[in-house]
Formats: C-alpha cells, sequence, structure tokens
C-alpha cells in the first residue's frame, strides 16, 4: 500500500484547478462590495475552465494510472468524459457570460462558482471507480444544481422548479444510495472492480437482491438521467431554470449520469449471463418509452424550453439505445453522440437565451419572423434544429446514424424501427421553430442584438455541428484511437 | 486519374459558387440575385453537356467514377463518397440541369425575400444532381434528404394561400418515406457491408442465398414503399396534389419535372437494379397500383375546375404509366420509363410554366372563368395548345414515343394488361382537350379582352422546352443511345 505523500497527486491536477480557483473565488467574492461588477468573476472560471482542459489534454499522453486504492483514476476514458464536461461547463459560461439582462443578477458571484463546483463534482464522479466517490460527487454535483436552478428566488417559476428539482432529485439520490449498499452488504467492498469479482461468487439465494440493487439504481439514474418514466420533473424544472443553467442541465449533468451508469454497468458485468439480459431488457424499456414519450409529448409545447425538456428526454432515449446494447463498441459511439449533442444543444439554448431575453416571453411565438430580424441567427438556429432532427449533412444525424450501425450489431430491431419512426415524429416540433422563424412576420423589426461571448458560443457550437457532419469519421476515429 | 472523373462532382456542387456570390449581394437587390441565380444554374448545364458529350454508350457500369473513402464503421463497414454516371442517370442529370435554368427564369415571378429564394433553389439543384450523380445508397439519402429540406422551405415560404399546410404534409409524407429508405439502408448495409450500387448488385446476385428471404423482403419493400410515397403511387399521393396547387411556380416546375422523377428514378436504380427478381414476383401488384394511377388520375382529372389541379392528377395518370413500364421488366419497357420520365418532365416542366404565366395576368386558374384567352393572348394560347398535344401523346412529340415504349413493353408480357391500360390515352385525349379549350377558346370574358401576351423572358423558356419535346419526338436515338447499354445489362440480370 502506498503513503499518501508517495501518491502522483499532479494526475488530480485538472481537479485541483477548479477546487483551487473556485475556493478563491468564493473569498474574493465575499470581500467584494455588493455594487461591485461579477463579471470578472465569471471570466475567471471560464479561465480555470480553459486551464483545466488545456491540463486534461495533455494528460492523453500519460499512462493509466490510479491513486487512492482506485478511487482515483487515469485513464484515456475519465479524460474524454472530462473534455465533454469541460466544454459544456465552458460554453454554459460563455452563454451566461453573454446575457445582457442575466437572470439571476443578485447573485451573480454565487452562480459561476456554484457551476464550478457542479462541474467539479461531474468530474470526481467520470473519475472513480469507488461507490463512495461516485456518490459524494454526484451530491456535490446535484447539490449545486439545486441552487443554480432556483438561483433567481424572487420569481416563482424558479421557486417552483427549484423546488421539485430538491425533492426529486433527493429521493433519487437516496434510490441510488439504498441499491449502493446492497452492493456493499453483499460484496463487503466499495470498489468497482472487485464487486465485479465478488458478485459472481455470490450464490444464487442472494440473486434477489443484485436484481434489487441494481433495479434500485437505475431508478434513481431514470431520475437523473430524466428518461421515462421517471422524466415528470424535466420539464417544470427546465422552465423554470435560468436558461444557461437548462443547457447545463441537459448537458453536463445528463453526460455525468450517463458516465455513471456506464460505470455501474461495469460492477455487474461479471455475474451471470441471465442477469445481464435482464440489465438490458430494463435499458431497453427506458429507451423506448423516452424516445416515445420525449417525441410524442413535444409536439404539442408551445414554451420552447419546455419542448427542448421533452426533446432531451427523447436524446436521453437514443443514447441509451446505445447503452441498450451493452457492447463495448459502443463506448465511442455514445461519447461520439454526447459530444455532437453537446454543441447542438448549447447552440440552440443560446438562441432561445437570446430571443427570451429580447422578447421577454419563451413562447414559440417569439421566434416568429427571427430570418427577417437577424438571418445568421436563424440560420444557425436551424442547423442546431436539423441537426437534433437529425438530418443529414449534420451532426446529429451521424450520431443517430452510429447508434443505428451499432444497435443493428446486436439485432435490436424493433428498438431502430422506434428510434426512426419517432425520429420522423420530431420533425414535427423542430420545424415548428423553423416554421416560426422563417414563414411569420415579425412583431418588430430590430434585430436581435447578438453580445460577442454569445457569438464565439454560438460560433463554436455552429462549426462544431456543422464540421462533425461532414467530417464524422475523424471524431469518431480519434475518440476511437484514444480509447484503445 | 483523368478529368472526367471529377464531372460529377464538379456538378452536382458547381450551383454551390452562386449561392456564395449571392451572398456576398446586398438584401434589397433583386434584380441582382435574379441575373445571378440563372447564371448560377448555367455551369452544371454546360457540364452536363460536356459530360453528356463524353459519355460512352458503349460501357457497361459506372463512368467517371470517383471513389474516396468516407465513413468506416468498422474494418468491413465502409461507405465511399463514390460519385459516377451511367445511362440510367445521364438523360436525368441533364434534365436537372436544364429545368433548374428555365426554372431559375421562370422564376422573375418570386418578388420577395430573393437572396434566401436562389440561395435555396441552388441548394435544390444541388441536392437534386447529387441524387442523380450518386453512386451510393448512402449519398443518395443525403442527397435526397438535401431536396426535402430545401423544397420545404420553398414551397413553405413562397408558396400560395395553403403554403404551410402543403409544406408541412410534403415534409411528412417525405419524412416518411426516407425513414424506409434509411431503414432499408441500413439492414442492407448490416447484411452486405457496403451500399455501393454494383456491389450490392454483384451481392444479390451471387451471396444474397444464405439471407432469410423475408428479411430481403422487408428490405425491398420498405424501398418500394419509400419510392412509392415519391412518385407517388395512389394511395400515397395526397400530398403532391397539395404541393401542385400551392408551390410557386418555378418550384412546381421543378417539382413534377425532377423531384417526382427521383421516385422513378429509385424505383429503377433499387427496384429493378438490386431487387430485379423481387420485382417480378410482385409485378402483377405494380401493374395493378400502375393501371389504378392511370385511370384514376385520368377520371379525376376530368372533374377537376380547376387547372392545376387538371395538372396534378394528369401527372399521377401518367406516373402510372411510367410505372406500368417498368412493371413490364423488359429493355423496352423500361426504356418507356425513362422516355416517360425525362418526356414528362419536360411536358409538365411547361405546363406549369404557362399556368403560372396566366396566373399572373389573371389572378384565377378556376376553368369556368377563364376562357377565350385565344384572342388576346395568342401566344401563349398556341404554346398551351402544343404542351397539351404532347401531353396527350400525340406523334412526333416526345409524350408519344414514350407512351408507346412503355405500352409496347407491357405487350410483349401481358397484352391484356396493356391494353386496359391504354384506355388512360383516350382518357388522356379527353381531359387535356377539355382543359386546353376550356382556357382559350369560345367566347371571351370582357375582363380578360385587355390582357397582355407573353414576354420574352416568358416565351423564349417555352419555346426552348417545345424544342426538346419536339427533338425527343422526332429524333428519340439522342435519349435512347445513352441509356440502351445500361437497360440491357439490368434486365439480362433479373433472371428468375
Amino acid at each position: 500500500m502506498q503513503s499518501m505523500s508517495d501518491m502522483d497527486w499532479g494526475i488530480m491536477a485538472p481537479e485541483w484547478v477548479i477546487a483551487i480557483a473556485c475556493a478563491l473565488l468564493i473569498v474574493v467574492d465575499l470581500f467584494l462590495k455588493n455594487t461591485a461588477s461579477r463579471r470578472w468573476i465569471g471570466f475567471l472560471s471560464l479561465l480555470a475552465v480553459g486551464m483545466a482542459g488545456g491540463w486534461v489534454i495533455t494528460q492523453f499522453r500519460h499512462k493509466s494510472a490510479m491513486i487512492l486504492d482506485g478511487a482515483y483514476i487515469l485513464a484515456p476514458y475519465t479524460l474524454i468524459w472530462k473534455i465533454i464536461l469541460l466544454t459544456g461547463a465552458a460554453l454554459v459560461l460563455l452563454v451566461s457570460l453573454g446575457q445582457e439582462k442575466k437572470e439571476y443578477e443578485p447573485h451573480e458571484g454565487e452562480y459561476y462558482y456554484l457551476l464550478l463546483t457542479a462541474v467539479l463534482g461531474g468530474m470526481i464522479v467520470v473519475s472513480t471507480a469507488d461507490l463512495i466517490g461516485l456518490y459524494t460527487g454526484l451530491e456535490l454535483l446535484s447539490l449545486s444544481s439545486y441552487i443554480l436552478v432556483g438561483i433567481q428566488k424572487k420569481k416563482n417559476r424558479s421557486n417552483e422548479a427549484a423546488w421539485k428539482y430538491v425533492v426529486l432529485g433527493g429521493v433519487s439520490s437516496a434510490f441510488i444510495l439504498y441499491g449502493m449498499s446492497f452492493l456493499y452488504g453483499l460484496t463487503g467492498t466499495t470498489h468497482v472492480g472487485e464487486i465485479q469479482k465478488q458478485l459472481s461468487q455470490v450464490g444464487s439465494s442472494y440473486e434477489a437482491y443484485v436484481y434489487l440493487s441494481f433495479f434500485l439504481m437505475m431508478v434513481g439514474f431514470g431520475f437523473k438521467l430524466a428518461s421515462a418514466p421517471f422524466h415528470t420533473w424535466a420539464p417544470d424544472v427546465y422552465q423554470g431554470a435560468p436558461t444557461p443553467i437548462t443547457s447545463f442541465l441537459a448537458i453536463v449533468s445528463k453526460s455525468v449520469t450517463f458516465a455513471l451508469v456506464l460505470i455501474v454497468y461495469m460492477a455487474y458485468a461479471g455475474p451471470y449471463g441471465e442477469f445481464q439480459e435482464d440489465m438490458i431488457i430494463l435499458f431497453m424499456i427506458m429507451a423506448t418509452l423516452s424516445m416515445i414519450i420525449g417525441n410524442t409529448v413535444a409536439l404539442r409545447q408551445t414554451n420552447v424550453k419546455r419542448m427542448m425538456a421533452y426533446s432531451s428526454i427523447a436524446h436521453a432515449g437514443y443514447v441509451l439505445v446505445a447503452v441498450a446494447t451493452g457492447n463495448q463498441i459502443l463506448i465511442p459511439i455514445v461519447f461520439f453522440y454526447l459530444f455532437v449533442y453537446l454543441f447542438m444543444t448549447i447552440g440552440v439554448f443560446a438562441v432561445i437565451a437570446l430571443v427570451a431575453e429580447q422578447e421577454k416571453s419563451e413562447d414559440l411565438k417569439a421566434f416568429a419572423g427571427l430570418y427577417h430580424r437577424s438571418p445568421l441567427l436563424a440560420l444557425s438556429m436551424s442547423v442546431f434544429l436539423l441537426s437534433l432532427a437529425g438530418i443529414p449533412v449534420t451532426a446529429g444525424f451521424f450520431g443517430k446514424f452510429y447508434i443505428i450501425m451499432g444497435a443493428l450489431e446486436l439485432n435490436h430491431i424493433w428498438l431502430i424501427a422506434v428510434m426512426i419512426v419517432t425520429t420522423i415524429i420530431s420533425y414535427y416540433y423542430y420545424f415548428a421553430v423553423i416554421r416560426q422563424m422563417y414563414f411569420r412576420r415579425p412583431a418588430s423589426s430590430d434585430p436581435v442584438r447578438v453580445s460577442w461571448p454569445m457569438k464565439v458560443a454560438i460560433g463554436i457550437s455552429l462549426i462544431a455541428t456543422m464540421g462533425i457532419g461532414i467530417m464524422p469519421q475523424f471524431v469518431l476515429e480519434t475518440l476511437q484511437s484514444l480509447l484503445r | 486519374m483523368t478529368w472526367s472523373q471529377w464531372l460529377p462532382t464538379l456538378i452536382t456542387f458547381s450551383p454551390l459558387l452562386g449561392v456564395l456570390v449571392i451572398w456576398m449581394t446586398p438584401r434589397e437587390k433583386a434584380t441582382l440575385h435574379r441575373m445571378m441565380g440563372i447564371w448560377a444554374t448555367i455551369p452544371p448545364l454546360v457540364l452536363a453537356w460536356i459530360m453528356y458529350s463524353q459519355f460512352d454508350s458503349t460501357y457497361v457500369g459506372m463512368q467517371m467514377k470517383q471513389a474516396i473513402t468516407w465513413i468506416q464503421v468498422a474494418t468491413f463497414w465502409k461507405i465511399s463518397y463514390s460519385m459516377g454516371v451511367d445511362g440510367l442517370s445521364m438523360p436525368l442529370v441533364f434534365l436537372t440541369g436544364l429545368i433548374s435554368t428555365l426554372a431559375a427564369v421562370a422564376s422573375f415571378l418570386i418578388r420577395e425575400r430573393t437572396k434566401q429564394y436562389y440561395s435555396l433553389f441552388l441548394l435544390l439543384e444541388v441536392g437534386m444532381l447529387g441524387v442523380f450523380l450518386a453512386n451510393n445508397l448512402f449519398l443518395f439519402f443525403i442527397f435526397f434528404e438535401i431536396t426535402l429540406v430545401a423544397a420545404f422551405f420553398l414551397v413553405g415560404i413562397w408558396g400560395y394561400f395553403d403554403k404551410e399546410k402543403a409544406a408541412n404534409q410534403f415534409l411528412l409524407y417525405n419524412g416518411l418515406g426516407s425513414g424506409f429508405m434509411l431503414l432499408a439502408m441500413i439492414a442492407l448495409f448490416r447484411l452486405t457491408g457496403t451500399l455501393d450500387y454494383l456491389e450490392v448488385q454483384m451481392w444479390m446476385q451471387s451471396k444474397a442465398s444464405p439471407v432469410s428471404p423475408t428479411l430481403l423482403w422487408i428490405i425491398f419493400i420498405s424501398l418500394l414503399v419509400a419510392f412509392a410515397i415519391k412518385l407517388p403511387i395512389f394511395p400515397f399521393h395526397t400530398w403532391m396534389l397539395r404541393m401542385h396547387v400551392e408551390a410557386p411556380t418555378p418550384i412546381v416546375m421543378i417539382h413534377s419535372g425532377i423531384l417526382l422523377k427521383m421516385g422513378a428514378y429509385g424505383l429503377l436504380r433499387f427496384g429493378v437494379g438490386w431487387f430485379g427478381a423481387y420485382m417480378k414476383e410482385i409485378a402483377y401488384i405494380l401493374i395493378a397500383l400502375g393501371l389504378i394511377n392511370i385511370l384514376y388520375g385520368a377520371v379525376l382529372a376530368f372533374v377537376q375546375k380547376e387547372l392545376k389541379r387538371v395538372l396534378a392528377y394528369s401527372s399521377i395518370s401518367h406516373m402510372g404509366i411510367l410505372l406500368l413500364g417498368i412493371a413490364s421488366l423488359t429493355t423496352i419497357g423500361l426504356q418507356g420509363a425513362i422516355f416517360q420520365a425525362v418526356s414528362h418532365g419536360l411536358i409538365s416542366a411547361l405546363m406549369f410554366f404557362i399556368v403560372g404565366s396566366l396566373y399572373e395576368r389573371t389572378k384565377t386558374t378556376e376553368l369556368d372563368r377563364l376562357g377565350g384567352l385565344a384572342r388576346s393572348m395568342p401566344v401563349l394560347s398556341g404554346i398551351l395548345m402544343v404542351a397539351g398535344l404532347a401531353l396527350l401523346g400525340l406523334p412526333g412529340l416526345s409524350g408519344f414515343i414514350s407512351e408507346f415504349l412503355a405500352f409496347l413493353g407491357l405487350f410483349q408480357v401481358h397484352p391484356e394488361w396493356a391494353a386496359v391500360g391504354s384506355i388512360g390515352l383516350v382518357l388522356a385525349a379527353v381531359y387535356t382537350l377539355r382543359a386546353v379549350l376550356k382556357t382559350t377558346f369560345g367566347p371571351i370574358k370582357d375582363q380578360w379582352m385587355g390582357l397582355e401576351d407573353i414576354q420574352i423572358k416568358e416565351w423564349l423558356p417555352m419555346f426552348i422546352l417545345v424544342g426538346f419535346i419536339a427533338l425527343i419526338g422526332v429524333y428519340p436515338k439522342l435519349l435512347e443511345e445513352s441509356i440502351q447499354v445500361t437497360l440491357y445489362q439490368m434486365v439480362s440480370k433479373i433472371g428468375g
């Protein structure tokens, strides 16, 4: 056993950067005058995220390592997860900085460093294979998100959203913890790798507990993923939260939960073939329900953020299709999809934030005639929506295409059929926004003001969405070679 | 590596040059956009002509082929960016170039948001050319989707009164078709590891036997439905009626001139080319559907009170003839089908151009409110008469030779059904003449006395179309030569 001082703490540098930046900013914010602008705290947070991201990239050359008895792992897959999280966080910060009138005005300082703690929580989750690490990381992320959702404390909707999110999020955490406790009880260890070994020796008389633990955890993950049938909180929370936070929930929280699902999945990967089949069936049910419910209920929404909430439920379903196959080949495809989803979702929410700010409305009608007011903004929004709808030649099409190819590998024909049919249904509501933008007359003809951080965020998303659409193979191969 | 390998790629993406230039112009310069829009359609047309002159009509398979690996899922699954041309696509590529240019000229009728209009118009052209020049199903699918999105906007923004409904219906029906195509494509890709036209064809010949026939049937039927919606075949035709009535003139020219022909092309390329033996087994059903299309379209065309609807139903009827040609699965029948695709493309583009010009002046296309227009607009009425004669299949014009070949092909195998189908020809004469006469002959209403006849920007494109219709009618060899070898090879592979 290594002693604490022998360990190579340097491999945790990205986490340290975020943690230190966060601590410093809290102190600075405390001593700052109430009236002082806190905008630069946001830029410093962005800088911290950027530095951590840069560090993560250099770590790809580092050979795989672990410290704290496997509670912290450095491996290609943890690095890729971190790239996803940090890119997402950076773009969310840019969108936040780009909003002219902050939705969370008196608490701007808190807003930025809570985003940092949330990301830190996510980074802990993805780089650990220990149940305790997983749970603490998840809770750090969740607690920060609860506050961020309710940060506009003078607004009823925000309070309602925060309340729902806290209660249901708390319950789901309890489910996860309860499920984990069974695993510990059965195996006497919290390390996922150990659990996998031990579980295969657990006798069949305890099989019910194995099922129970998995089922409980899946209920909890289902809540966090906003996948049907545990999705009911999502529309209210997505609508009530400040727009950048909504995108944060859709991207970062969701990606972290997928990481969790994949890690926990490993714990069960050993024991019985039959059990694995049952796991897959559970995933398939969740995937199917998410795709159907997400895409059909979205048809009736008139609030764009609510619509996007249902769209995100549907997208969780698509990724679950890949997860449900339980095949190692699909890991790069899951990464690919989450990358693609990140860019197109940030893009959509950035435009929503801009339009909602200008029009004081999140209704679909707020987008009427956007083409006449800001043609470039309308064009970008169309690209993001087409990508979400999965129309070639955008990144979203290839995301879906690869998932379908992967699912075919395992002959899940009916799952693919559901995916294709619901995708076609989804055309209707994505095109509803496009119809508003291009086919309707605007109420006013003033162009939408776009601040430079917004321009950067939308620009990056646009280039990524188009670029990955034209060269999907390059991205997928990079992911595959990194994971090898 | 010769320069001609680049031709398919060049043709397909050449309209994008125009898009770039148009984007650099100010938004309100409509005249400038118009000029550029027309000029931008010239390069693909010229390149298509060069391609035709380079085309070796004795060569079997794809010519001027270019392939670069694009996507690779595992070592086994590869998708290339591959473009090329054969006898099946050559005439349709040229048709696309021609009709696009003429539709760009006809776009002077568009007065709003011209910058955006021409950008989308040229994007649509990229999609259409790509559909015909793609060399594997994946690329075909992608270009197909591009036409879908571009046409959706073009109809939804610049169409007539009920444009949004038309655009939505178009999107949903065709989206459904794309879904079926995607399903078939993925299943096929899974089986064969390739989507290349030739490789799949060879796979179907040699390696398909261990695969369960049910799966292959599902794939085949999915493809069939996808293109049946596009063509359209009888129960799937409602979207197309709305589209014909609501779309702006240049887009309806393109829609009925080319977009519908993508359905025919798909049936030929994938139905006959890949699944020839399966096609043969359900030839009866296809013949039945073709007959329904012919008779249903003809009867309903006869009772319509509005000119555009007459033409829409006549399109259904004519696509029925095309389907009969395909269902015969003989060289002559298939040849008839391609002839019909090209010929009907030219004729319907002409017809809808005329109707568009007419509507500009009268603001109505109700047959009861028109009449006697030959007096105030002799040139337009004359061209309408010629177009009508071409539509009803007068010998010497392209409609005759196409329908003749399609029925001749069917006569070789099922003379009794061909006889039933030829009733459609009689009906075509009846409904076409009724529509034409109601418009141009009879007593003229006072309100139409002062109408101005068409100008050069209208009659010049119309004359060009008439010229091609007559050219194919009197000298069919022009078209026949390039397609002969490909069709012969296709039919010989059907077997069964």
